[in-house]
């Protein structure tokens, strides 16, 4: 078998383990989503009026409804990646761990089927996110090219994310140090675009705001959905999410490969 | 018993430390194919650390090790094809249910779906698991943990098994059941390295046994060959008070005092004549003893005789 066949067979095999875990302990998945949709009626329904306001002139809390989305689909993904983090954290506490490393298998296949598993259940948060968000009022302008390059530009931060919180997992000494380490992925979407514009930030936060990953990211999934400029934004988030991808990627397979500690 | 052939595990000085602690200070093996081969020692003496070097999941600080005549490090996968490996940590999927962790290993062994599903549906009947099949190991007994962990092992049909202490925290009607599976492999032909702490249960399956003791080997032979090291058990003096207890050390030149019992233990066959004789000695240093316990042997007695008397351990090993 060659090494490609033999990486994607064991990989699905892992794929496979990972979503009957998702199966058994459906609470971790509910958590995930409960989170962002929280997020968003807390955003819409309570700060939505004043928020909406500063938006402009006629800014009320249906245009905040369209402008919050986008970053709350980012707390989604960071949200999934926590999920990510604590599953891979308690995954290696497991016997079975040492039990695949002494098995002639595709090494980093327990690693590809978490970052695989993980894939999934936050597209399905994603999607059900995006449809409390139609419900409360966001009112997307894209059509099916813009909604399929927005479907993408979510998969690529959310690969880039996982495997980083991947390697969370890993470098963590326990689970709770799993579940604190991506915490500030959680807060960087506020430190960005994500809730308010970063014209109406202090210069310091702004330049912060401004040049930290995920402001590109959202700022290119609203030019997506709403038709506002993208500019050089587009190619600032692939850049972003590769670097994230291929550095996180080399860092958990590392990890993964030292020596169990015991 | 497989008359001794071609050997199928071969390690030559072995060596692993832990920052200062050395674990393994040079360990040789050679076990022959068909055959089972247990380490015996106590906790920490390097038993499992020898399982993980050999089983590829850590390396070795130094030493070469082969596999069915594959280097381990050169070739781990070529090695990891060959071996099994149940470990005193039950290496089963908690969330799955039993028939799903077997079909899991099923999948990772490459074998097709429908000898996957069949390998499945043997091992449940032989490990009687059938029953529990449908539920999730979580809900498994401690017994049956370690029967699934087995079968896990044996669904890609390994020819080298290592087996880390297969018994420990067993109850004795799941000890036996668990020799008789044991027992059943090496008739197979395949190859398995036990440890354990039980003289025992190397008495009872091994071919050959090797003594452990702080990452050193001090003894091996065969078990008829062993328990001839061993005194037959010792006794324990129990004493007033620590002049009694510090003259009676002098006078039989024995070191295993524990001060705050106030004991001595001295081996001895327990027989009516050597007890006679140790009364006496102490008897004629006019030393109190306050009360006198025979045991039967067990391992501590081989590692008192063997750690206990250098002199002796330096003529028994190698």
């Amino acid at each position: 078998m060659s090494t490609l066949t033999l990486a994607a067979r064991d990989s699905s095999t892992m794929l496979r383990r990972n979503l009957l875990h998702m199966l058994r302990y459906p609470s971790m998945t509910l958590l995930l989503i409960g989170m962002p949709v929280i997020l968003l009626l807390l955003f819409v329904y309570v700060f939505g009026g004043t928020l909406g306001a500063g938006l402009g002139p006629t800014g009320d809390r249906a245009d905040y409804a369209n402008y919050v989305t986008p970053g709350i689909l980012l707390i989604t993904v960071a949200s999934g990646a926590q999920g990510t983090a604590i599953s891979v954290a308690m995954d290696m506490t497991e016997g079975i761990i040492a039990r695949f490393r002494t098995m002639a298998i595709f090494r980093p296949s327990v690693l590809t089927g978490h970052v695989l598993g993980s894939l999934l259940q936050t597209l399905l948060s994603l999607t059900v996110v995006t449809g409390v968000a139609l419900l409360v009022g966001f009112r997307p302008t894209a059509n099916p090219v813009e909604w399929l390059a927005a479907i993408g530009v979510l998969t690529m931060i959310t690969f880039a994310l996982t495997w980083l919180s991947v390697a969370l997992g890993l470098v963590s000494e326990s689970v709770e140090t799993a579940s604190n380490l991506p915490m500030p992925l959680v807060l960087l979407p506020f430190l960005g675009s994500g809730f308010v514009p970063t014209d109406s930030m202090p210069t310091a936060v702004r330049w912060f705001a401004d040049y930290q990953p995920f402001t590109p990211v959202m700022e290119t999934l609203r030019g997506l959905l709403l038709g506002t400029g993208i500019g050089a934004n587009a190619i600032l988030a692939v850049a972003w999410c590769a670097v994230i991808t291929v550095l996180s990627f080399f860092w958990a397979r590392a990890l993964y490969n030292r020596n169990p500690a015991r | 018993m497989a008359s001794p052939s071609r050997p199928s595990i071969v390690a030559t000085g072995l060596r692993k430390s832990y920052g200062d602690k050395v674990v393994l200070d040079g360990i040789d093996l050679e076990i022959a194919e068909g055959t089972i081969f247990a380490l015996l020692g106590p906790n920490g003496a390097g038993k499992t650390t020898t399982v993980q070097i050999l089983s590829t999941l850590i390396d070795a600080d130094g030493g070469d090790a082969r596999i069915g005549g594959h280097d381990l490090t050169r070739e781990p996968d070529a090695v990891r094809g060959l071996i099994g490996v149940t470990g005193q940590f039950s290496a089963v999927d908690n969330l799955l249910t039993g028939r799903e962790n077997l079909s899991l290993m099923a999948d990772l062994r490459h074998l097709d779906r429908a000898t996957g599903r069949r390998r499945a549906v043997e091992l449940l009947e032989q490990f009687d698991l059938t029953e529990a099949a449908g539920k999730p190991v979580s809900t498994y007994s401690g017994g049956m943990r370690r029967r699934l962990d087995l079968a896990m092992t044996l669904v890609g049909e390994p020819r080298v098994i290592f087996l880390d202490e297969p018994t420990t925290g067993l109850d004795p009607r799941s000890r036996r059941a668990m020799w008789q599976i044991i027992r059943d492999l090496v008739a197979g032909g395949v190859t398995i390295l036990l440890t354990t702490q039980y003289l025992e249960e190397a008495d009872q399956l091994a071919d050959r046994v090797a003594f452990l003791d702080h990452g050193r080997l001090i003894a091996e032979g065969t078990p008829r060959e062993l328990k001839r090291l061993i005194p037959g058990g010792h006794v324990v003096l129990q004493f007033a008070d620590l002049a009694g207890l510090d003259s009676a050390v002098h006078t039989l030149g024995a070191t295993a005092r524990d001060d705050a019992a106030l004991t001595l233990r001295f081996p001895s066959d327990g027989g009516v004549g050597s007890l006679r004789s140790l009364l006496d000695q102490l008897d004629r240093a006019s030393i109190d003893v306050a009360s006198l316990s025979v045991h039967t042997p067990d391992l501590d007695d081989v590692f008192l005789t063997l750690t206990g008397q250098p002199d002796n351990e330096r003529a028994m090993a190698r």
